[in-house]
């Protein structure tokens, strides 16, 4: 990280170490910085690290190379790994809004918060979070065949979580909460028609969207898949599994698949 | 007892019927039954003359049931008829195509000048007219440098589209309409060297070849959105709203997603595919700047139209629109058909397509950014002329929608909504899509369009013009016969028999 940060202007253009990209993005414009990682990416470059992000915004956006990491040390701007597909992403550091936002395949893993609108309409990949997620997280998130997007995020969650949801996985640990906190907020799934919802924490039914319904018993098939996905969100972030597994998760998940069927006349 | 009589009522001619029982196949709304002879079910039928079509002995009539309500001007058949079934359902009336509404139709209002002694008029079979036109940014200046003597551009050229006449195709959501439909449209926008919108469904895969006349829509649901099916096309289109149900979203039932539109669509089949009203990522047009540029960034810079319906605000919007970097603006008037929305939202939300043009460019113009962007306008666009007097309000381009499927058959028996259109059109179901041949309809189209053509370089022809773009948002050559003062003052045009000057 420090040699990064010690390059400064000079080095716009890419620094090579070894199998390593280096780039320092301080002041770069996104168009720019972007316009480096596809070409790097196109070249075959397997591993990116860029220095000094400061809200550049897109970074990875549409991008395909199945074995590309990238590292990000600073902040990423807004739609960070928007309607990628493949590659993996980690921030170290906080990331902005619309995070995998129609995101298609790839991981993206984020070592501090994230804000509002992560993973909308995202279709396949995984979004780890570390910390707390903002509002709207997950919106529309749909699932295809093999394909089946998570969301995991560490902290608690703002409104609208998981509205509109079609399929797919989202998981809220609420880890680090202070007394009282509550895990996540209002409107929580409403209009969701697929996928579930696993809250390790207490909801009170008047978060809920009345498309909500709350499962008494998660399966065992099911737990041992949100175990397996909690093992490898914890391998990321260097948590113990045993620490998460210390409360019982709540599973939401929708009463239709069809909520709004009956209600047209023809 | 049954509270609501049918629309329709269906004679057969039992002298001249032998039989065949071609008509009873026929209707994808079951209204013919068959046995012995044809017995037929009238609550069913929805008036869109397939049978009438396909009879081979010209037998059967199909007329307005004659069934009359005592005459009320204030509760007509409609409402009546409306509250019966809602008090019988508790539901949101659907319907399919656009507003049928008798509102004043401005198209219907304008008349066009042509050239009479003072100056010549211009004969288009001899000469050569112009429609060829470019869609998208114009540069803010243009710079040359002297290479070798010569003088040459000193940058790139702008990224516009070319299209070689000002008539596209409307999007139409594969899955609205079915993939002979889509198909078809595929290969006449290919053929007519234009571009078709491919609507929210996605771009099945076998049609990628039709990518350079194709622009990939992002609606709300993101459907069929990924890496290869946005580089397929030529260019992206932001669905912010349609003509027919400004401000809600889109609801494509279960029963019309079978395995080949899930596929595309990229979501498991019979369940519904629900458009959230808004993209949850837009919020302002500071939140739509991220999404153009985030599809710009994702396609290499390619262009992206923003799609909105014409509603009362809508030259605020169309500027925000191009400041926000859009390269095209899509203007859908109140009349513009769909797939299937609620009877309130087509029938009383919106404007007319004629005023969107004119106010939003009038208002660019005032705000000098006219070049940021091209006006695409579409909403009822019925025929060449409507096409030619848009484009001399302002619009660079016209796309139909509409016109298109009545070209492949459509009658406009409004039952897009229920998937059972005979004509193969608006529907999945397999033995009804496999009667729309796409290579027939597709020549169709063609046809259709090229005779606009010719229709629009006579007019031009008669005008003096030889290049639409002199055409574009030329006002003076129009005139209103029949519109008030203040409609005439947001159109800009003056009224009939107003001198030129």
């Amino acid at each position: 990280m420090e040699n990064i940060m010690e390059v400064g202007r000079e080095v716009l253009i890419p620094r090579r170490e070894e199998e390593k990209v280096i780039i320092d993005a301080r002041d770069v414009h996104y168009r720019d910085l972007n316009g480096q990682i596809r070409e790097l990416a196109q070249e075959g470059a397997s591993r990116i690290e860029l220095g000094n992000v400061n809200g550049q915004r897109y970074l990875g956006a549409g991008l395909t190379e199945k074995d590309l990491q990238i590292s990000i040390h600073g902040t990423p701007g807004n739609d960070l790994a928007a309607f990628m597909d493949g590659p993996r992403i980690e921030v170290f550091g906080n990331a902005q809004d619309a995070v995998s936002n129609t995101m298609n395949s790839g991981k993206v893993i984020i070592h501090g918060h994230a804000g509002d609108v992560l993973g909308y309409g995202m279709r396949g990949g995984r979004l780890y979070v570390r910390g707390n997620v903002g509002y709207r997280v997950g919106i529309h998130m749909k699932a295809y065949q093999k394909q089946a997007p998570v969301i995991i995020a560490g902290g608690t969650a703002g409104d609208f979580f998981g509205e509109y949801m079609a399929g797919g996985i989202l998981v809220l640990l609420g880890l680090e909460r202070k007394p009282e906190e509550k895990i996540v907020g209002d409107w929580v799934g409403t209009g969701i028609h697929g996928g579930a919802i696993y809250l390790r924490g207490e909801v009170e039914r008047h978060q809920l969207g009345k498309e909500v319904g709350i499962a008494e018993k998660i399966p065992d098939q099911e737990m041992k898949e949100l175990t397996a996905l909690l093992q490898d969100y914890c391998r990321e972030f260097e948590l113990d599994p045993e620490e998460i597994s210390d409360k019982p998760f709540l599973k939401l998940y929708p009463f239709s698949a069809r909520p709004y069927g009956k209600l047209y006349a023809y | 007892m049954r509270m609501i009589q049918p629309d329709f009522r269906i004679v057969i001619d039992q002298e001249k019927c032998r039989k065949c029982g071609r008509c009873s196949f026929n209707c994808g709304f079951g209204a013919l039954r068959f046995s012995d002879r044809v017995i037929p079910e009238p609550e069913k039928c929805a008036g869109c003359h397939r049978c009438v079509s396909f009879c081979p002995e010209q037998a059967i009539t199909v007329e307005l049931n004659p069934l009359a309500f005592r005459p009320n001007d204030n509760w007509t058949p409609g409402h009546i008829k409306a509250i019966y079934k809602q008090a019988e359902t508790g539901g949101i009336l659907l319907t399919g195509m656009g507003n049928d509404k008798p509102y004043l139709i401005i198209n219907d209002h304008l008349l066009l000048d042509a050239c009479q002694v003072t100056n010549p008029s211009i004969d288009p079979l001899r000469e050569p007219m112009e429609l060829r036109t470019y869609l998208g940014r114009r540069p803010e200046k243009l710079e040359f440098k002297k290479d070798a003597g010569k003088w040459k551009p000193a940058g790139p050229p702008p990224s516009t589209l070319k299209v070689e006449l000002p008539i596209l195709f409307a999007p139409m959501s594969y899955g609205s309409i079915s993939y002979n439909a889509f198909q078809a449209l595929c290969m006449a926008a290919k053929e007519l060297d234009t571009l078709m919108y491919t609507g929210e469904g996605g771009l099945p895969k076998e049609l990628y070849p039709y990518g350079g006349h194709i622009i990939l829509q992002v609606a709300s649901g993101r459907f069929g959105v990924h890496p290869e099916s946005l580089n397929i096309g030529v260019g992206t289109q932001i669905k912010i709203g349609q003509g027919a149900k400004p401000g809600i979203g889109g609801h494509l039932p279960g029963e019309k997603i079978p395995s080949h539109i899930s596929k595309t669509r990229m979501i498991p089949e019979g369940t519904d595919a629900l458009s959230p009203a808004p993209h949850h990522d837009i919020y302002s047009i500071e939140d739509l700047r991220m999404l153009i540029y985030a599809l710009k960034e994702a396609t290499g810079y390619k262009p992206v139209c923003v799609k909105i319906a014409a509603v009362h605000n809508v030259a605020a919007i169309a500027s925000g629109i191009f400041r926000a970097g859009a390269d095209q603006v899509y203007l859908d008037g109140f009349r513009g058909g769909t797939g299937a929305a609620p009877f309130i939202t087509r029938d009383h939300l919106g404007i007319p397509v004629e005023l969107a043009v004119a106010v939003v460019d009038q208002r660019l113009r005032e705000e000098g950014i006219r070049h940021l962007g091209t006006i695409v306008a579409a909403g009822s666009v019925r025929s060449a002329a409507d096409a030619v007097k848009l484009i001399a309000l302002g619009a660079d381009a016209v796309a139909i929608g509409t016109a298109a499927l009545v070209a492949m058959g459509c009658h406009l028996c409004q039952k897009c909504h229920t998937g059972n259109c005979s004509w193969g059109i608006a529907t999945q179901k397999p033995e009804l899509v496999r009667r729309l041949d796409p290579e027939w309809a597709a020549e169709r189209l063609v046809n259709l369009v090229r005779g606009w053509e010719h229709e629009i370089k006579d007019v031009m022809g008669a005008m003096g013009i030889n290049a639409i773009e002199s055409l574009r948002g030329n006002r003076e050559r129009l005139r209103g016969l029949g519109l008030d003062h203040e409609t005439l003052k947001i159109l800009g045009v003056k009224p009939a028999g107003a001198p030129m000057g």
